[in-house]
């Protein structure tokens, strides 16, 4: 859309290979479809259960059982979603970018082939390229894993209740999903391989997971599945998962009405001709490394997103590295996609906000003693009538010593994370040092004060 | 002779108290007096002030109930099925939060004892400058002594005096959160067989422009069901933006709460059916009007509480016109030893996290060898109206005045929060504009935000703010998706262009 703004001429090719169960979406990528947008809907009507047992406490009050519909809050997702898949449509109409759902592949030096559901081939030249295709769940690669296990892919168009659920993994995906599966009354396990949120302060993702598990969400630690079969087909059906343990030779066995797999993604980078043209991928992950203007080794093919080696796997970044890239090109500015201090939250039950360094790459990039850790737990004034717990809630800022104590970390565990964390990180992006901090007035009662 | 105390402090609030277990730390000798004047319809309180008691805290607490009203609502599209009726109960929330709130006085009088800071529930008032009358409710007098004094009051509402009736009649903040039974009309029986809902049978009048109070109580009384009706004579949110101000009343209106505009009441008197009548102008349609309601509550201002101080013995200067004590930079008064931090300090805002951080800053420059000022500039705030509002810095209003037109560029988008879409609510009013300098590196002047959440979402950019943030900066900031806050580092649209500031989320 923003090359388009410069008159130039531009094609967008969007097709999405099905599920291994037959899924499918429109135009708008992971974050639309299957990632960030659904992910939230969902997450926000298990908050809304919890919401109604507080309620009470204030005084609301209302029939003792509530029940939640699946299919009521599939369906609202679903259309919100289809409205935003037609917003895009419309959107590219009106800035005159050609668009067209088809497969694309190079084939040859600024060629592309582009095939669409019908099989039907056409052949595209272009100035320049610009791939962005993302990444798909990965699966196992054990007995039954693509023929009865689901993953995010399948999830948020499930036209059934998913049941007692069994996710696989330990990343943001599969505890987000296992958190609002619970919220919203399921029956949830978690399978773990390691540890949680590899990546993330360990610190914060063990508090995490101990607040689900208090939760009633089951884990079970150090143990992979090793075989998935059906004992009886439905909507939902019956699973029966074998898994083995990474320490020993244990096997233990379970039923459940759906897995969830979400161990991970996979670039979508091993079928698109990228050999024809020599366009260089990591072998091992399948990410492409650019330079700092996003431009991958063949001068005229650029790449963002999810696909690139060694960058945060984030919308509003893939965003801003598109379209700065774009005015690089065609209006002759100059900035890059600035990577440092890029903040995020995880939607877990409670939500995890951060920017910058996690504590253990902090010890590790400065030193122990170049760093100090500010930290606080609190109980969020909303948290109290209800009795809800009183010591879960937590803050930490990190803060480089030798550099007039500038805060290099910024964590915050609690409600509302991600609005909370938002503008920390534009204060961050300023330079922010503890003195500043400590001399900004709080505003009265909220949780973003402490 | 010596002085029995390094630091007494009148008033044990927000300011009071911070000050008080500051100066403890440095192993100082401290008192602090409290005392409770029961407001004129026989309410009265604990240890810990108007934000503990009749203000913030249980201002929140009630906004979030009123919230939790609409998630109920929400629920229901998001797949809750929830049987109606669905109806709320004053008691029940009322105790909640009156309990909360006691814990809290046990909290502060537990905090102090650990300190070893002195407490006495007396009413202080000057002997000389560094001598306080304490008198408790029985009438027992105390006479204490300190090298420094702090006076730390505060203020309590206003009644319109002029008004007849308004003093017998009406209540303040000052009662609502302490009202056993609500403010409105409830049957005295429910019967479970009949499933329509009892119906809502009151009528809250709240009047005057003062800050947020007024709208504040009025949205949380609407939301849980209470029907409500505003009365002002003129602006709403006096000194804040006023375009944000009239979008805040704009959705309290969409979402429920009558307003009476450009209206003044005359008097209140007790009607047969021991309701309250009201009688008022409209000044634009020069009638008289007069109707029935439950309750009235008068939301007309605050006053500082120096009136038993005895402030003149003593030489301490006030403002004329306020009533406000008159204090410098380092919340000095006309008399030496003699300081005030807090609402009954002229020109600083009324805030909780002002008065305690100037109390705290006082003490260290008291007792700890720090030089350290208040900086009360670019102070964030937040108005927990239904749909909230908070904001850092100038008004548009303000950096007009201040800088002209021509060297000031505003930023604006109308968004719509996520969650706003499947539950099928109305977003027109979800609005933030940030005021900009437009010369050399568009320095951030204002930022201003209407929508879920405001309190968490400003919080973070007044720290930018702080740090002297600019325009580029901001945009150079990586949003957060999805959450409101990150539309904040989105904004590109001038008021200058002229064009549609509508921005759609993905």
């Amino acid at each position: 859309q923003e090359a388009a703004k410069y008159e130039k001429k531009v094609m967008v090719l969007d097709f999405v290979t099905p599920t291994p169960l037959g899924n499918s979406w429109g135009l708008g990528g992971t974050c639309v479809n299957v990632g960030c947008i659904p992910k939230k809907l969902m997450h926000q009507a298990a908050l809304l259960g919890q919401a109604l047992q507080d309620s009470r406490k204030f005084g609301w009050q209302f029939t003792e059982e509530v029940k939640h519909n699946w299919m009521t809050m599939a369906e609202s997702v679903q259309n919100y979603i289809g409205s935003l898949n037609w917003g895009y449509r419309v959107a590219l109409r009106e800035k005159n970018v050609t668009y067209e759902n088809a497969y694309g592949e190079f084939v040859g030096p600024h060629t592309i082939k582009a095939t669409n559901k019908r099989g039907v081939e056409k052949l595209y030249t272009a100035e320049r390229f610009l791939i962005a295709t993302g990444e798909r769940p990965r699966y196992l690669g054990i007995p039954g894993d693509k023929e009865y296990c689901i993953s995010s892919d399948d999830l948020f168009s499930l036209p059934y209740c998913p049941g007692k659920t069994l996710v696989v993994g330990a990343s943001y995906v599969a505890l987000e999903c296992a958190g609002f599966l619970a919220g919203l009354g399921l029956d949830v396990t978690v399978m773990v391989r390691s540890i949680l949120l590899r990546g993330f302060d360990q610190d914060i993702a063990n508090k995490i997971g101990e607040y689900m598990e208090e939760h009633g969400i089951n884990f079970i630690r150090q143990f992979v599945p090793i075989k998935v079969e059906q004992i009886e087909k439905g909507t939902p059906g019956r699973l029966r998962v074998i898994a083995k343990s990474t320490k020993g030779n244990q096997i233990i066995e379970g039923e459940y009405n759906t897995v969830l797999l979400a161990i991970g993604r996979d670039a979508c980078t091993r079928k698109i001709g990228l050999d024809k043209v020599g366009v260089k991928i990591n072998e091992k992950t399948g990410k492409i490394p650019v330079n700092d203007e996003e431009q991958t080794n063949v001068p005229y093919i650029y790449a963002v997103g999810d696909i690139l080696q060694d960058k945060l796997e984030l919308t509003p970044l893939a965003i801003q590295a598109g379209r700065l890239l774009v005015q690089r090109l065609y209006a002759g500015a100059t900035s890059k996609c600035d990577y440092a201090n890029v903040p995020t939250t995880v939607f877990t039950p409670l939500e995890y906000g951060a920017c910058g360094y996690s504590e253990e790459a902090a010890v590790e990039k400065f030193g122990e003693k170049n760093i100090e850790v500010y930290h606080s737990h609190f109980w969020p004034l909303e948290w109290t009538v209800p009795s809800r717990d009183n010591n879960k809630c937590y803050a930490k800022i990190i803060c480089n010593i030798q550099d007039n104590e500038r805060v290099i970390g910024f964590h915050v565990l609690g409600p509302n994370a991600g609005e909370v964390t938002q503008g920390f990180a534009a204060a961050m992006k300023c330079g922010l040092t503890k003195e500043q901090l400590d001399s900004t007035i709080g505003i009265h009662p909220v949780c973003a004060e402490v | 002779g010596k002085n029995e105390y390094d630091l007494l402090i009148i008033g044990g609030g927000s300011g009071g108290l911070a000050c008080a277990k500051e100066a403890a730390k440095f192993g100082k000798k401290v008192a602090v007096l409290d005392y409770v004047e029961p407001s004129p319809q026989g309410t009265k309180w604990g240890l810990g002030g108007t934000c503990v008691n009749v203000g913030c805290i249980p201002k929140k607490l009630m906004h979030q109930a009123a919230l939790l009203g609409s998630a109920i609502k929400d629920a229901q599209h998001y797949g809750w099925n929830i049987a109606q009726p669905v109806h709320h109960t004053w008691s029940v929330m009322a105790q909640a939060v009156q309990n909360y709130v006691k814990s809290l006085n046990w909290g502060h009088r537990v905090q102090l004892q650990d300190k070893k800071v002195k407490y006495f529930n007396m009413k202080g008032s000057f002997s000389d400058p560094h001598t306080i009358r304490g008198l408790t409710k029985a009438g027992k007098e105390t006479i204490v002594t300190a090298e420094n004094i702090v006076i730390a009051t505060g203020g309590r509402p206003k009644y319109p005096m002029h008004i007849a009736g308004a003093l017998e009649y009406g209540i303040t903040s000052d009662d609502l959160f302490w009202l056993k039974e609500s403010p409105g009309k409830t049957p005295l029986v429910y019967y479970p067989f009949i499933l329509h809902l009892y119906e809502i049978i009151v009528y809250i009048s709240l009047t005057g422009s003062s800050p947020d109070v007024s709208l504040e109580c009025a949205g949380f009384l609407t939301g849980i069901g209470l029907e409500t009706t505003v009365m002002m004579r003129s602006i709403p949110l006096r000194g804040f933006d006023q375009q944000m101000a009239s979008l805040v009343t704009e959705h309290m209106e969409s979402y429920g709460t009558k307003f009476l505009k450009r209206c003044f009441p005359t008097k209140v008197e007790k009607s047969e059916s021991n309701r309250l009548q009201v009688t008022w102008k409209n000044t634009d349609l020069r009638t008289e009007v007069t109707d029935s309601f439950d309750t009235v509550m008068w939301a007309v201002g605050r006053a500082p509480d120096t009136e038993t101080l005895n402030l003149e013995t003593v030489g301490v200067k006030t403002n004329s016109e306020t009533g406000k004590i008159i204090v410098d930079a380092s919340e000095a008064t006309s008399v030496p030893h003699i300081y005030a931090v807090g609402d009954i300090t002229e020109g600083r805002p009324e805030l909780t996290p002002t008065a305690i951080a100037a109390g705290k800053l006082l003490a260290q420059r008291l007792f700890g060898q720090s030089s350290e000022l208040m900086d009360y500039d670019n102070v964030p705030t937040t108005v927990f109206t239904p749909l909230e509002y908070g904001c850092v810095g100038l008004s548009e209003e303000a950096a007009v005045q201040c800088y002209g037109s021509d060297n000031i560029e505003v930023y604006h988008a109308y968004y719509k929060p996520l969650e706003f879409t499947v539950a099928e609510r109305d977003a027109a009013q979800c609005y933030m504009k940030m005021v900009c300098l437009r010369e050399r590196d568009q320095r951030i002047l204002g930022l201003h935000f209407i929508g879920p959440n405001a309190g968490e979402v400003i919080q973070g950019f007044a720290l930018g703010i702080k740090c002297g943030a600019t325009y580029p900066q901001l945009m150079k900031t990586i949003g957060i998706h999805p959450t409101c806050a990150e539309e904040i580092t989105k904004l590109h649209i001038t008021k200058g262009s002229g064009l549609d500031a509508t921005v759609t989320g993905c």
